[in-house]
């Protein structure tokens, strides 16, 4: 098979990406009613209709010769010949997959060839199973409800991080390294954080209040910063507490910055939609405490915090008054 | 005396495709989401200052961090005006996201009008 150009890799969906990981083995039928060539036609009747089956394979001496299908059935019926050997209707075998095969190359056997149903052989060439159209459907399926039960179970190992640690205090820090100037990276750790806080349980709100509140603050260190930054989020029963810092350049006038609608951004950075003044702003929106601290030509420090329990609030906003 | 009645209702992404005569760039999303409300801005950040969470997004912007901007507001859907073209990148995050992705050939202000008429909400926060 040739093989495929980034841009079509693009488009792969998991179902496709499932059928080159998944071997043919995985998704066949392997306990094979098996046919005799001197069967009656009649016979296979029977059997197709006793077994729910829509065809066999047709061995003869331990070899596979071909495969008797319902079609090759209902050619027979027509004809008034049910009384015939299978081997005067079977679709003698020119093709069969390996078991060690990708699915895939089942699913294109069943494209170009136009046949319903595939023998599958080992690698000594005997027959250990049979595939069809719907085998490759289950197969698929029962392969993509694994990825969801694996999401699941990632979720769930991760709400109980912290009621499965005992310790006086227990905390979860993530980092993440921001480049300067670095338009096209950007959001990606805001929405790894974002991913991760809803796997720990996080409810969409706050997961909502810490994404934005983050998103703004890499937007600013990948705009405003000299050589990036550093987000780091610790993130504790009560409480989520993201700290971003860099080496500079610092802000001039900390009171002026964090008025909605002042900004020192190009008109480069206006374009992508950025640079309007309302990041500080929208920070403050999103977070229940925020302290800046900057010092021109040393660096900036911005804490966040956004605490999960309704105790820790009140008592916040007691301790400010 | 007379009471004018907008009738207020939540649409199909489907419908809304039909109404502003978009194009889907993302395959294999939900296009039978529900979109409660709409939201139109340019400037992301005056997206993520106002837009309540399940709206619909309509920007003239067009690159990777309108995408951003709307996971992180959990948007349920962008469309892009005036007819332009997202880059592989941007559908690559929309399709990784989730997040459907149209372009439609319409201005802000045709396009906000049409949805409006049909009966889609503003779902933009009011200025405190």
């Amino acid at each position: 098979m040739d093989a495929i150009s980034e841009q079509e890799a693009k488009g792969i969906t998991r179902a496709e990406e499932l059928a080159y990981q998944l071997k043919v083995s995985q998704a066949m039928t392997s306990e094979v009613k098996l046919v005799d060539p001197d069967m009656k036609m009649a016979e296979v009747l029977e059997l197709l209709r006793l077994e729910h089956i829509s065809g066999s394979p047709v061995v003869e001496n331990g070899h596979l010769i071909g495969v008797i299908s319902i079609e090759d059935l209902i050619r027979s019926m027509s004809l008034g010949e049910l009384n015939s050997p299978v081997r005067n209707f079977m679709s003698p075998t020119v093709i069969s997959v390996r078991s060690y095969d990708p699915l895939v190359k089942a699913i294109e056997a069943f494209m170009v060839q136009k046949v319903g149903r595939l023998p599958v052989l080992d690698e000594t060439g005997k027959l250990v199973g049979i595939i069809t159209k719907g085998d490759v459907t289950r197969g698929v399926l029962v392969a993509l409800q694994r990825d969801i039960q694996e999401e699941e179970i990632r979720r769930y190992r991760a709400s109980h991080l912290f009621e499965d640690i005992i310790s006086d205090r227990t905390t979860l820090v993530l980092r993440y390294q921001i480049k300067a100037k670095d338009f096209n990276q950007g959001g990606t750790a805001s929405s790894n954080i974002k991913r991760a806080l809803l796997r720990l349980g996080a409810n969409t709100q706050v997961a909502r209040r810490c994404g934005i509140a983050i998103y703004e603050a890499e937007i600013n260190l990948i705009i405003h910063t000299s050589y990036g930054g550093m987000i780091r989020v610790e993130i504790e029963p009560q409480a989520i507490i993201i700290i971003a810092t860099d080496e500079g350049p610092g802000i001039e006038d900390i009171n002026l910055a964090l008025q909605p609608g002042f900004s020192t951004a190009t008109e480069e950075i206006r374009e992508l939609g950025f640079g309007a003044g309302m990041g500080l702003s929208n920070i403050m929106r999103c977070v229940d405490h925020l302290n800046l601290e900057s010092t021109p030509g040393q660096g900036t420090r911005l804490e966040m915090k956004i605490f999960l329990l309704p105790e820790e609030i009140l008592r916040q906003s007691a301790t400010q008054e | 005396m007379e009471f004018k009645i907008k009738l207020v209702k939540e649409m199909k992404l489907s419908e809304i495709i039909e109404i502003i005569e978009g194009v889907s760039f993302i395959e294999g999303v939900n296009l039978e989401r529900d979109i409660r409300g709409g939201c139109g801005a340019d400037l992301m950040s005056d997206v993520l200052a106002s837009v309540q969470p399940d709206a619909i997004l309509l920007t003239g912007l067009c690159n990777p961090q309108v995408i951003r901007t709307a996971q992180m507001a959990d948007v349920r859907a962008v469309v892009i005006l005036r007819g332009k073209q997202p880059s592989p990148e941007m559908i690559d995050i929309a399709a990784r996201e989730g997040i459907p992705l149209i372009s439609c050939p319409y201005g802000m202000f045709e396009i906000c009008g049409r949805l409006y008429q049909s009966g889609l909400p503003s779902f933009e926060r009011d200025i405190p």
